[in-house]
C-alpha cells in the first residue's frame, strides 16, 4: 500500500510540474529570492555592486539595538497597529452582525458588496481624500462651523488622530468581511435556544456569538494589524511631521538616506515581528479551517 | 417583539452612519475636483477645467499608459500561470503539496513594505534594475497568488466526475481541459482576472520602490503631486480612478461571491 502510494504521488508529481513550474518559478524570482537576499544583505556593510569594497557585518543590527530612535519608533508603529486594529474591530463588528443577522436577502447582498467595494478601490486616493475633510477650511471645520454657535478651528490634519482616522477608513472593510463570514456561519436556532432557556441578549452576545466568531475577529485583526505596523503612506499624507513611524523611517532608507544595508536589517526585523504575530495568531486561525 | 424592532431599526442606521464614513471622502474629493477654486475654496462653482488640464499632463498621461499596460499583462500572465497552477493542486496527489499551497500566502500576507524594498535589493543585485519590466515581474508576483485562491475556489464546485467521462469518451488530456474544464471554472478565471487587474493597477508601494524617473505609475506620480501640495488636478485624477476601480469590482462581483454563500 504504501509503496503503491509512493509511486502514485511520484507520478503525481511529474504530471503536475509542468502546470506548476512557471506559477512557482515566478514566484520564486520575485518574492522568495528577494526575502532571502534582503537577510543577505542586511549583513553587509555597503552594496557589493558599484566596486565598492565592502564586508560582513553585524553593524546594521548593532544599530537598531544601540540607538533607542528605531526601538522607540517601532514600538509607536506597534502602538498605531493595535489603535487601528481595536477601533476596526469596535466600528466593524456591530456592523458585521446587523449584515449577518440583521438584514436579509437582496439588501443585505448590496449593502455587503457597498462596504466591501472601497477596500479593492486605489488605497492611496482613499488617504488623499481624507486631506479634503481634515485640514483647516475643509469640510469638517466648515460644517461644524455652520452648525455651532461659536468659533472653532478644527484642523486635525497633520496629526497623529487624522493618521487613525485614514487608517482605521482603509482596513475597516477587512473586519466586516471576515467577521461577517464568522457570523454567517452561526445558527440562529443557536441563539434562539439561548434565549428560551432564559439568558439576556447580552449574555447570548458573551456566550455564544463572541466566542463563536471569535476565527474572523482573530483573522480580520492579524489582517490589519500586520499591513499597519508596515505603513508608511498614510502617515506621510496625513501626519505631516508627526508622522514618523518605523514603515517612514525605512522607506527614507532606500529612497531619500540610501542606506540600503540598514534599510533590510530594519525590513528584516520588522519581517521577524510580523511572523511571530501570525504565529500566535494561527492557531485560532486553523482552527477555524 | 418591540424592543426587537427598535434594536433592528438601530442596526439598519448603525450600517447607514458607516457608508457615510467610507463613502463622504470619497465624494467630497470628487465634488471638489468639479470646483472652481484651485484651494478649495466654498462657495461651489461648477468646472471642468481640472480635468481638461489633465490632458496637457504628458507626465501623467505616459504614467496613465503604463499602468494600464503593466495591468493588462499582469492579468494576462497570471491568470494564465495561475490557472495553471490551480489545475495542478486540484488534480495531482503528490507529496509536498501542501507546502506549496502554504506558499501562497506570505505574497498576500506580508506587508508591501517588506516585499517592495526585498525586490528593489534583489533586482539591483542580479541587473534587472529598476524600471517597467521589474515593476511587471512585481506585479506578477503579487497578483498570482489571488488568481490561485480563486481560481483553486471555483475548481472546488467542480465535479471531477465530468473529466472521467469525457476521458471515457475519448478525449485527450487537452481536449478534457478546453472543452470540459474550463468552460467550467471560467467565472473563477474572470473573477481572477479582475482581481489581478485590480493589485496592478492600484498597487502603489511595490511599484513606488521599483520605478525611476521615467518609468513609473500613475499611482507613484500621484503620490509625488501630493507630497508636493494638493491641487484639484490630483482630485481629478483620483476620481477617474477610484471609478474605475470600483466599477471593475462591481463587474468582478457578478462572477465572484465575496461572501461565499451561494
Amino acid at each position: 500500500m504504501a509503496v503503491e502510494g509512493a509511486v502514485a504521488s511520484r507520478s503525481g508529481l511529474r504530471s503536475a510540474l509542468p502546470l506548476l513550474a512557471p506559477a512557482y518559478l515566478w514566484l520564486t524570482v520575485a518574492i522568495f529570492l528577494p526575502l532571502s537576499a534582503m537577510v543577505f544583505f542586511s549583513f553587509m556593510t555597503d552594496l557589493p555592486l558599484s566596486g565598492k569594497p565592502w564586508a560582513f557585518t553585524l553593524g546594521n543590527y548593532a544599530a537598531f539595538f544601540s540607538q533607542s530612535l528605531y526601538l522607540t519608533l517601532l514600538l509607536a508603529s506597534l502602538r498605531l497597529g493595535l489603535e487601528v486594529t481595536l477601533w476596526c474591530v469596535v466600528i466593524g463588528y456591530p456592523a458585521a452582525y446587523v449584515l449577518a443577522k440583521v438584514l436579509k436577502g437582496r439588501s443585505r447582498e448590496a449593502i455587503f458588496l457597498l462596504v466591501i467595494l472601497p477596500f479593492w478601490s486605489n488605497g492611496l486616493v482613499r488617504i488623499f481624500s481624507w486631506a479634503m475633510v481634515l485640514r483647516e477650511g475643509g469640510i469638517l471645520d466648515t460644517a461644524l462651523n455652520a452648525v455651532l454657535p461659536f468659533k472653532i478651528n478644527i484642523d486635525l490634519m497633520y496629526s497623529y488622530p487624522a493618521v487613525i482616522i485614514g487608517l482605521v477608513h482603509s482596513y475597516v472593510p477587512y473586519m466586516v468581511l471576515t467577521c461577517y463570514l464568522t457570523l454567517q456561519a452561526i445558527d440562529d436556532s443557536l441563539i434562539e435556544a439561548g434565549r428560551s432557556l432564559g439568558a439576556s441578549r447580552l449574555q447570548v452576545l458573551k456566550r455564544v456569538i463572541i466566542p463563536l466568531s471569535m476565527p474572523g475577529l482573530v483573522a480580520g485583526a492579524a489582517l490589519i494589524f500586520v499591513p499597519v505596523v508596515g505603513s508608511f503612506m498614510e502617515p506621510r499624507i496625513l501626519g505631516g511631521r508627526t508622522g514618523t513611524f518605523y514603515g517612514t523611517v525605512i522607506e527614507d532608507q532606500f529612497v531619500a538616506v540610501f542606506n540600503w544595508p540598514l534599510g533590510a536589517a530594519l525590513s528584516f526585523i520588522l519581517l521577524a515581528v510580523v511572523l511571530v504575530i501570525l504565529a500566535i495568531a494561527s492557531p485560532v486561525l486553523r482552527r477555524a479551517a | 417583539m418591540m424592543t426587537t424592532r427598535i434594536l433592528e431599526g438601530l442596526g439598519r442606521l448603525y450600517i447607514f452612519l458607516l457608508l457615510a464614513f467610507l463613502y463622504l471622502p470619497i465624494i467630497i474629493m470628487a465634488l471638489m475636483s468639479f470646483n472652481v477654486s484651485p484651494f478649495y475654496q466654498l462657495p461651489f462653482e461648477w468646472t471642468t477645467e481640472w480635468y481638461a488640464s489633465l490632458w496637457q499632463n504628458d507626465q501623467l498621461i505616459s504614467a496613465t499608459w503604463n499602468s494600464l499596460e503593466i495591468a493588462i499583462i499582469t492579468t494576462i500572465i497570471s491568470v494564465v500561470l495561475g490557472s495553471a497552477a490551480s489545475l495542478a493542486l486540484y488534480r495531482y496527489e503528490f507529496r509536498g503539496k501542501k507546502v506549496l499551497q502554504a506558499l501562497l500566502f506570505p505574497p498576500i500576507a506580508i506587508p508591501w513594505l517588506i516585499t517592495g524594498t526585498a525586490m528593489l535589493i534583489f533586482f539591483f543585485g542580479v541587473g534587472i534594475g529598476r524600471g517597467l519590466f521589474a515593476i511587471l515581474l512585481g506585479h506578477v508576483a503579487l497578483a498570482l497568488p489571488y488568481v490561485i485562491v480563486v481560481v483553486s475556489a471555483r475548481l472546488q464546485t467542480f465535479a471531477p466526475e465530468l473529466e472521467e467521462a469525457a476521458r471515457s469518451l475519448g478525449a485527450n488530456q487537452w481536449q478534457v481541459t478546453m472543452r470540459v474544464t474550463l468552460p467550467w471554472i471560467m467565472p473563477g478565471v474572470i473573477a481572477g482576472g479582475l482581481f489581478a487587474f485590480a493589485v496592478s493597477f492600484d498597487q502603489f508601494v511595490v511599484s513606488y520602490f521599483l520605478s525611476t524617473p521615467g518609468q513609473t505609475t500613475l499611482p507613484v506620480e500621484i503620490y509625488a503631486a501630493i507630497r508636493k501640495g494638493f491641487t484639484p488636478e490630483i482630485n481629478a485624477v483620483s476620481t477617474i480612478i477610484i471609478v474605475v476601480s470600483m466599477a471593475l469590482m462591481l463587474l468582478t462581483a457578478r462572477f465572484f461571491k465575496f461572501g461565499g454563500e451561494k
